[in-house]
């Protein structure tokens, strides 16, 4: 038994620290956010050319074949620089479907393309009405010529703005919510049919709507087996509801890191206020609330590499403890930092913000909840 | 980061269910669950005694001193599978306290004349810290030990002391100086509670047990020998020894269990026709708890961890305090709502069968002494204190 990272996990760690600390100040990222395409390409192939991009990937298509534990290190450095280029849409959703489903021929087209940094990916999932259900779809896909034509609309792609390629779930046989009959497609995000509209989350990003209106797509552009596609998409929700928790404690920690600094400089009644134990103890809490969450994260991870442990109920666990650990951590930092807390040059309400969004994203704490308890008390 | 277990490990851990299921057995268990001191002090030490037999005594000593040498992930399983056995744990005073500081900060001869009884459970210790005036402020305590030839004489008084109706020694904290910081006159004394001027008074708890004492010393004389280090040194040694204590205190692997039993005594009661279990909002509950639950066992084996790499357990103890006995509490807590009327039962002469169950009876007990867990070992405000000035840097 060990919580050792392994000497190349260490160098990984470093290299995307040290990037965020010299080339992703907050001024930087805030420049970013603004700009028209919401990321920047330039330092996207900078990712690319770092090996970053890589990490999940099998060594058969050039990538660095990592784990679970590779990703975690990568995503809890990119939480601390609050980074909005599209790794979670791109490399883990698009390319971890991919990689655990598509055929030699997709993962041989795309894959390399994904670690290069020339194709930018998107998972477009969600539909208006589905909320956390990833079998709610209700977008279909019909037979057609030897292909397939989609019909209907998905909110809230991330990345769905700047994506080239993007893999659609539809539904392919059974009734809305059915857990079978559920397919994936990879196309073109410019594939005839596709109206597409852009817009801004709170936390920086920038996603789509998309329309999909008679969209042809080849048999061969199935990405898994046909109906089966459910399975496929827990299966890497799973890994990105870790990769999410790790970015969220590299979130917490920054929280906590600047609250705590804020309290020793800041001055009241003639005293730093960090002098005050009413405040000592709140810290105290969201210390104990990152480290338990670290712990949670640990396990999830070990449970998906070990398989001592079902792997399912550990990351409900673990998003539960990061919708509640997060909660109180901004909470408190908003608090702590007083009217400065409150406004948005400060980069403490952005952390926030961030972190409400992956606190939302496949499924919150309620709804994990919710699935853990059916797991552990029936 | 690997937490999976080598074969070895695998065998080590049936080994460990093995013995305990055979050691453990249902005449000890009864022995131990008997309302007379005298049968309950002789039970706990027959069992420590058969865990001295099998060289499992002291999993947190160094192999010199009669340690069992194991390592974190060793140390883990035992403490898991001992728990989950419902395998009460030692009695700390001797195995957990003050045997550490003898091993750490002894003369031979101390070490020679204390550790060999600790081991086999033949001297029973007590811990003589806190004071009528002096509980979370420790250092301020005032019982003075007086230099008279070769001998000290100790006068003034404890409190809390548990067990000291048991006790053949006490390990004490006594003023020897009045000079500088307050830390700095305290010495680490062995007290022979046979001596002469030793008053023992007993207190009567929540739970209606009595395991908590007031202990007079009236012109004790304790000889120079059994002084800990040097004089005026002994809050150094006391708190080498309180972080080891917090440490066990988390009890994550006994509140893992208890919760476990929570759990199926809610899936027998039956509220409308309905399992307890199976209620939304009770489901909740028991998932609030056993989500910490998780997070903290992880929590522990990270501190089990760095400690076996060569760190001391530091604030991270404190930590595991903390959280570990407001798990404690939630799990009673909840223990309470789940036994409902049966909460109320006090000890009795009727059956388990008679009564129904002894299920609340058994709850009220914990939940009771419980309320002390968050009190005792550095109360939790002051382990945040200490996190807040150790970690915080506040
Ligand atoms: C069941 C039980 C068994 C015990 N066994 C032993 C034993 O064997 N040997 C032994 O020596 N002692 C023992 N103790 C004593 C225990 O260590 C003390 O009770 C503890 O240190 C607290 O001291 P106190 O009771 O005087 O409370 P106080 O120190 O008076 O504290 C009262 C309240 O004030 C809070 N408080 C105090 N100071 C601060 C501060 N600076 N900031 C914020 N809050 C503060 C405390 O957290 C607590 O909530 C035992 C206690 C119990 C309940």
């Amino acid at each position: 038994m060990n919580f050792d990272f392994t000497e190349e996990q260490v160098m990984l760690r470093d290299s995307v620290a040290r990037f965020i600390q010299d080339d992703y100040s907050f001024d930087t990222r805030q420049g970013i956010a603004a700009s028209e395409t919401g990321m920047s390409a330039e330092l996207w192939r900078t990712f690319a050319e770092l090996g970053w991009l890589s990490v999940p990937f099998a060594e058969e298509h050039g990538g660095f074949g990592g784990s679970a534990v590779d990703v975690m290190v990568v995503m809890e450095q990119l939480g601390k620089g609050l980074v909005l280029e599209p790794y979670l849409a791109t490399v883990l959703l698009f390319g971890g479907l991919l990689q655990k489903g598509g055929s030699a021929e997709l993962q041989a087209n795309y894959i390399p393309k994904i670690i290069d940094g020339s194709c930018l990916g998107a998972f477009a999932y969600l539909e208006r009405q589905s909320r956390f259900e990833l079998a709610d779809v209700a977008t279909t896909a019909t037979a057609q010529d030897g292909g397939y034509r989609l019909n209907g609309e998905k909110v809230v792609v991330f990345n769905g703005a700047n994506a080239d390629h993007l893999i659609v779930s539809a539904r392919s046989s059974g009734e809305q919510s059915d857990e079978h009959g559920i397919s994936l497609f990879l196309l073109p995000a410019d594939a005839a049919g596709i109206e597409k509209k852009t817009y801004r989350l709170m936390d920086g990003q920038l996603v789509a709507n998309l329309v999909l209106k008679d969209v042809k797509v080849a048999a061969t552009d199935l990405v898994g087996e046909l109906d089966q596609g459910l399975a496929l998409i827990e299966a890497v929700v799973v890994e990105a509801n870790m990769a999410l928790a790790a970015e969220a404690l590299g979130i917490m920690e920054q929280l906590n890191a600047k609250t705590l600094e804020y309290t020793k400089t800041r001055k009241q009644f003639n005293v730093a206020i960090g002098s005050f134990q009413a405040l000592q103890h709140r810290m105290v809490d969201t210390f104990m609330a990152y480290e338990q969450t670290k712990s949670l994260l640990y396990r999830a991870v070990c449970a998906l590499t070990d398989e001592k442990e079902d792997a399912a109920t550990a990351v409900h666990a673990l998003k539960v403890m990061l919708d509640r650990a997060g909660k109180l951590v901004y909470g408190e930092a908003i608090q702590l930092h007083g009217g400065m807390g409150l406004t948005d040059e400060l980069d403490i309400g952005h952390f926030a913000k961030r972190l409400m969004m992956i606190n939302t994203t496949f499924g919150n704490g309620d709804y994990h909840q919710a699935k853990f308890n059916a797991l552990r008390y029936s | 980061m690997d937490t999976s277990f080598t074969p070895e490990e695998l065998a080590f851990r049936d080994e460990v269910r093995t013995f305990l299921s055979e050691s453990y057995d249902a005449e000890l268990q009864a022995r131990l669950a008997s309302g007379d001191p005298k049968v309950y002090k002789q039970a706990v030490i027959d069992w420590q005694k058969r865990l001295h037999e099998k060289g499992w005594i002291a999993p947190n000593w160094p192999v010199e001193y009669g340690g069992t040498g194991w390592d974190a992930t060793r140390q883990f399983i035992y403490d898991s599978e001992r728990a989950a056995a419902g395998v009460r744990d030692v009695v700390p005073f001797g195995l957990k306290m003050v045997g550490p500081v003898i091993y750490t900060f002894g003369t031979q001869e101390q070490k020679d004349r204390f550790l060999p009884s600790i081991l086999a459970s033949d001297e029973w210790w007590c811990q003589g810290y806190s004071e009528p005036g002096s509980g979370s402020d420790l250092a301020s305590l005032k019982t003075r030990a007086v230099l008279d030839g070769d001998e000290y004489v100790v006068t003034g008084a404890k409190i809390w002391t548990t067990y000291a109706q048991f006790a053949d020694w006490i390990f004490c904290l006594v003023r020897t100086s009045n000079e500088g910081k307050k830390q700095q006159g305290i010495s680490f004394l062995l007290i022979d509670m046979k001596s002469p001027g030793i008053k023992v008074n007993p207190i009567v708890s929540i739970d209606n047990h009595h395991s908590l004492n007031e202990v007079e010393f009236n012109e004790v004389r304790v000889p120079v020998a059994n002084r800990i280090g040097e004089q005026d040194k002994g809050w150094t040694y006391a708190k080498a020894l309180l972080a080891h204590e917090r440490t066990s205190i988390a009890g994550v692997a006994d509140t893992k269990r208890n919760l476990a039993q929570v759990r199926d005594f809610a899936k027998r009661e039956v509220n409308a026709g309905k399992s307890l279990l199976a209620e939304p909002g009770f489901q909740a509950r028991m998932s609030d708890i056993e989500i910490e639950l998780m997070a903290l066992e992880f929590t522990e084996l990270r501190v089990l961890a760095a400690v076996a790499s060569g760190g001391a357990p530091g604030a991270e103890s404190s930590l595991l305090k903390i959280k570990g006995t407001e798990l404690q509490q939630a799990v009673q807590s909840l223990a309470m709502e789940v036994a409902a009327y049966y909460q109320g039962v006090l000890p009795n002469d009727l059956s388990a069968e008679e009564l129904g169950h002894d299920f609340g009876s058994k709850a009220r007990q914990s939940f009771m002494y419980g309320r002390a867990a968050t009190v005792y070992g550095g109360s939790n405000e002051i382990q945040k204190n200490i996190i807040a000035k150790a970690v915080l840097g506040l």
